[in-house]
């Protein structure tokens, strides 16, 4: 039942989370200094994904294999590779560093 | 709208792929943490954010309790609380349809849906998500019922997808100098927190650096 009891819940959380916004802040004009704020959320959120899934392991802050693919990765992306190049090259260098450690 | 929608789909493709192989993984998991086959298919087709339905495994796979798991999935989904504000203008209808356009929302639906001066392409965030949903919800069953298969998928560098992914539409935001000024105070903010916070609560905290906004 514990599993049930979490996915229930979890679903009934997520559904609030993602109307909340929506149903507050939406049918109305916005003001310019709120989209202005807006505007910088992806800045923001991302930067933020992104440091955290590539830096993070747990509660612990540390260079990993994958930091190191995403790493690369990027400098590709940077240099206007494709995403999809980027990727590929970031999984084959993860990889091969945890095949080599 | 249509068309929209239909670029919308492929652009997701890419997104929808990397779904597919992280929703495998997290069938193969949940199996081995004690979910039945049909415990994680009904959690991928409802809840429906990768992130959260990681985090509330790895709770349940420790001996946590239910209300743990689901504080654990809901702290990790606490962005999507940030997402929907920025989002809420660009969407049409009474606070009822609000709410359910507001579902479609996924991290890198609402990244490409973002037109980078405050508002957002609906048909571009449902035809983004589209098939991000189908891939989440058939890698799931493909995992849970064929995951000794599979073995272990971590040592093939997967983690290392999502990152680039989200990297890739960053440094694309980051052509407008405004932006790295707010993408630098994020990512600190993200990482000073890691430690002390219970994951997802770090990425929701960095919404703040968007109040550098604020300034002309």
């Amino acid at each position: 039942m514990r599993i049930w009891w979490t996915i229930i819940g979890l679903t009934l959380t997520t559904v609030v989370l993602k109307a909340l916004g929506p149903v507050v802040f939406g049918g109305r004009d916005p003001h310019p200094a709120f989209m202005r704020v807006v505007a910088m959320m992806a800045p923001a959120l991302l930067a933020a994904l992104v440091v955290t899934t590539a830096l993070a392991d747990g509660k612990h802050v540390g260079v990993g294999a994958d930091t190191i693919g995403v790493l690369v990765g990027g400098v590709l992306l940077w240099r206007g590779r494709s995403v999809v190049l980027s990727v590929l090259v970031a999984v084959v260098v993860t990889a091969a560093l945890r095949a080599v450690s | 709208m249509r068309d929209s929608f239909r670029t919308g789909v492929r652009l997701g493709m890419p997104y929808a792929a990397v779904g597919f192989v992280l929703s495998m993984s997290f069938g193969v998991l949940a199996r081995e943490a004690g979910f039945s086959a049909l415990q994680a298919i009904v959690m991928s087709a409802i809840v429906f954010a990768g992130s959260a339905q990681f985090a509330a495994l790895a709770v349940l796979a420790s001996g946590g309790s239910a209300a743990a798991a689901i504080a654990a999935g809901t702290m990790m989904n606490g962005r999507f609380l940030a997402m929907g504000m920025a989002l809420a203008p660009s969407l049409p209808g009474g606070p009822g349809r609000r709410a359910a356009q507001g579902q479609a929302v996924v991290d890198a639906s609402w990244a490409l849906a973002n037109r980078g001066d405050g508002s957002f392409d609906r048909g571009l965030l449902f035809g983004t998500t589209a098939p991000q949903y189908v891939t989440w919800f058939v890698g799931t069953l493909i995992g849970a019922y064929a995951g000794d298969l599979l073995g272990d998928t971590g040592r093939f560098g997967l983690d290392a997808i999502f990152p680039t992914f989200f990297l890739g539409i960053l440094i694309d935001e980051l052509r407008r100098p405004r932006s790295r000024l707010v993408a630098i105070c994020g990512a600190a903010i993200a990482l000073v927190l890691v430690p002390f916070t219970p994951a997802g609560v770090p990425i929701l905290a960095a919404a703040a650096a968007a109040l550098l906004g604020l300034r002309r």
